[in-house]
């Protein structure tokens, strides 16, 4: 066999065929998906043609545009009185996806454990293995799908080198306030394990100020803060994303970085600066939407019967379908068959989420209108929910 | 401004239970808050943005914006003979402006020749009016903020992470 033993013992994708399915039907309105409908922003698609036009078309710096990095570091700054050197502690990466998997790369001898809070984003378990790592899966449901610091010192292992965390957490929306956060630190902070957080979601936080987990009290030489400008300026299609960190990780990571990616798109950095710098109003607007149609989806699951946490964040919800009797696949292949109605099985997430499925309100409003009276009709024939 | 009349202007047929169910808002409480802003004159009306080009009847009609030169009068300065202009139906919008003239009128008509006798016969030979000048409009691209084209097909992907 040609290849890899590693790759061959990574767990192949058991939905890759429903993914398959929604794509192939025409006229379904999908809330299955992970990325806003909105388009980005024209300021921002106008620097990037602009930086095109100019004739920027050259690599930039390993660590990414200087003047990005500044911008970012000055907002950090303005928005949460962060400081953040932008010669040795910021680096512009691909998406918040290159981000994590440089922090694992770089932080990670064979074997090291890390701790995955669950359920959670499709790629930090695989990644983590492929970085010689073991993940560690904490299960969240009994506690509102939130991390308590109980559970975590529970499973707190030696050998444990890092934990990935998520918030507002994608599928389930959850998010922590700044004095949960401060209980979980004090967790993180006695073990000295490192938090890489991954908070792309951050500017969708709807029922408090989202707080960033380097801003507690010493937290800082323990945690890498990853982030990027796909969701909040519905930027997904331009891969990027920064990191920041203790000077002698955000290094390591470069040198990974520097061989493996040589520097993110360059028109992409451009466009990032403008984004820092003239889309505040924009991201205000589609986060006023986000808001609105998450109280619209909420009332309505409630509605028709369906029973989930309600999210702070991000633009998920994460339903049980536990009443219906349908496994997860089961639920959304029907739904997708007889409602033309995609959502996210919640198996995806993890074998222990058969009950659930993630549903994305980043559709606009009409659509989601449609979608939930299909689901009702849905559920009232194929299955009764009880309340 | 209010959430409700923000969400109001970007579709004014949604349900007051919808409009409700976003806001965490009884929805007695949203149709009040309307109400109260119909008999205001906060909302004036409830309009439909219709692309014309699109329709192919004998109702065809031409724009045309209009630049006024005026002779301001002696205490009412322009609104006097502002008032005097805007009242032809034919006047779609009328705005006093800054710069080289005074106003600024959309006048519509049926076709080329209608509007062209509206200037001759009526505005220009106002006492007041010492100038006009007209320009026809050929094609609408963007109009209160819409973009006057086709959708587009969605381009995300229909499913993913």
């Amino acid at each position: 066999m040609v290849i890899s033993k590693k790759v061959q013992d990574m767990q192949p994708s058991g939905i890759r065929m429903f993914f398959d399915m929604v794509l192939g039907m025409r006229e379904v309105i999908s809330l299955g998906v992970g990325e806003p409908d909105f388009v980005t922003p024209w300021v921002i698609r106008e620097a990037g043609i602009y930086a095109l036009e100019e004739g920027f078309t050259s690599y930039t710096s390993n660590k990414g545009l200087y003047k990005l990095r500044l911008s970012i570091s000055r907002y950090l700054k303005n928005r949460f009185s962060l400081d953040y050197d932008p010669d040795e502690e910021i680096l512009i990466t691909v998406g918040v996806s290159e981000g994590l998997d440089l922090a694992l790369r770089a932080l990670l001898n064979p074997n090291d454990k890390v701790i995955i809070p669950s359920p959670s984003y499709v790629s930090y378990g695989p990644l983590t293995e492929l970085a010689g790592g073991v993940p560690i899966y904490i299960d969240t449901r009994k506690t509102n799908f939130k991390l308590t610091p109980e559970i975590l010192e529970k499973n707190i292992l030696k050998g444990t080198k890092a934990i990935i965390f998520n918030y507002p957490n994608n599928p389930t929306g959850v998010s922590y306030q700044k004095q949960e956060l401060g209980e979980l630190k004090k967790v993180i902070l006695k073990h000295k394990i490192i938090c890489i957080s991954d908070e792309i979601y951050g500017d969708l936080t709807y029922d408090f100020e989202h707080t960033p987990f380097c801003v507690l009290p010493q937290a800082k030489p323990y945690t890498i803060y990853l982030n990027g400008f796909s969701k909040a300026y519905a930027m997904t299609g331009w891969r990027i994303g920064f990191a920041c960190g203790p000077k002698e990780i955000i290094s390591a990571m470069t040198k990974i970085h520097q061989y493996t990616i040589m520097c993110v798109s360059t028109s992409s950095q451009f466009a990032a600066c403008e984004a820092l710098f003239s889309a505040k109003k924009n991201v205000e607007n589609m986060f006023k939407e986000y808001k609105r149609r998450r109280e619209f989806l909420t009332r309505r699951l409630k509605e028709i019967g369906f029973d989930f946490v309600k999210p702070q964040g991000a633009f998920y919800i994460f339903a049980s379908i536990k009443n219906t009797g349908f496994y997860s696949l089961d639920f959304a292949k029907r739904l997708l068959e007889e409602k033309k109605v995609a959502v996210v099985p919640g198996v995806a997430f993890g074998k222990n989420y058969d009950d659930y499925v993630r549903i994305s309100y980043a559709t606009n409003f009409e659509n989601l209108k449609v979608a939930l009276e299909r689901m009702e009709e849905f559920v009232k024939r194929r299955c009764c929910l009880k309340m | 401004m209010d959430e409700i009349l923000e969400i109001l202007e970007e579709n004014a047929r949604i349900s007051v239970e919808d409009i409700g169910r976003m806001l965490k808002r009884k929805p007695q409480e949203i149709e009040k808050k309307i109400k109260h802003y119909e008999k205001t004159g906060v909302i004036l009306k409830y309009k439909t943005l219709i692309n014309k080009e699109l329709i192919k009847d004998d109702n065809f009609s031409v724009k045309a914006l209009i630049e006024v030169n005026i002779t301001p009068q002696k205490d009412v300065g322009f609104d006097k003979i502002a008032e005097r202009i805007y009242s032809f139906p034919e006047v779609v919008s009328c705005y006093l402006v800054s710069g080289t003239y005074d106003l600024l009128l959309i006048v519509e008509g049926k076709d080329l020749h209608q509007v062209a006798n509206f200037v001759a016969e009526k505005l220009a030979p106002l006492d007041k009016v010492k100038g006009t000048a007209t320009h026809f409009l050929l094609k609408k691209y963007k109009e209160d903020g819409v973009i006057l084209k086709h959708k587009e097909d969605n381009k995300r992907v229909a499913i993913s992470y």
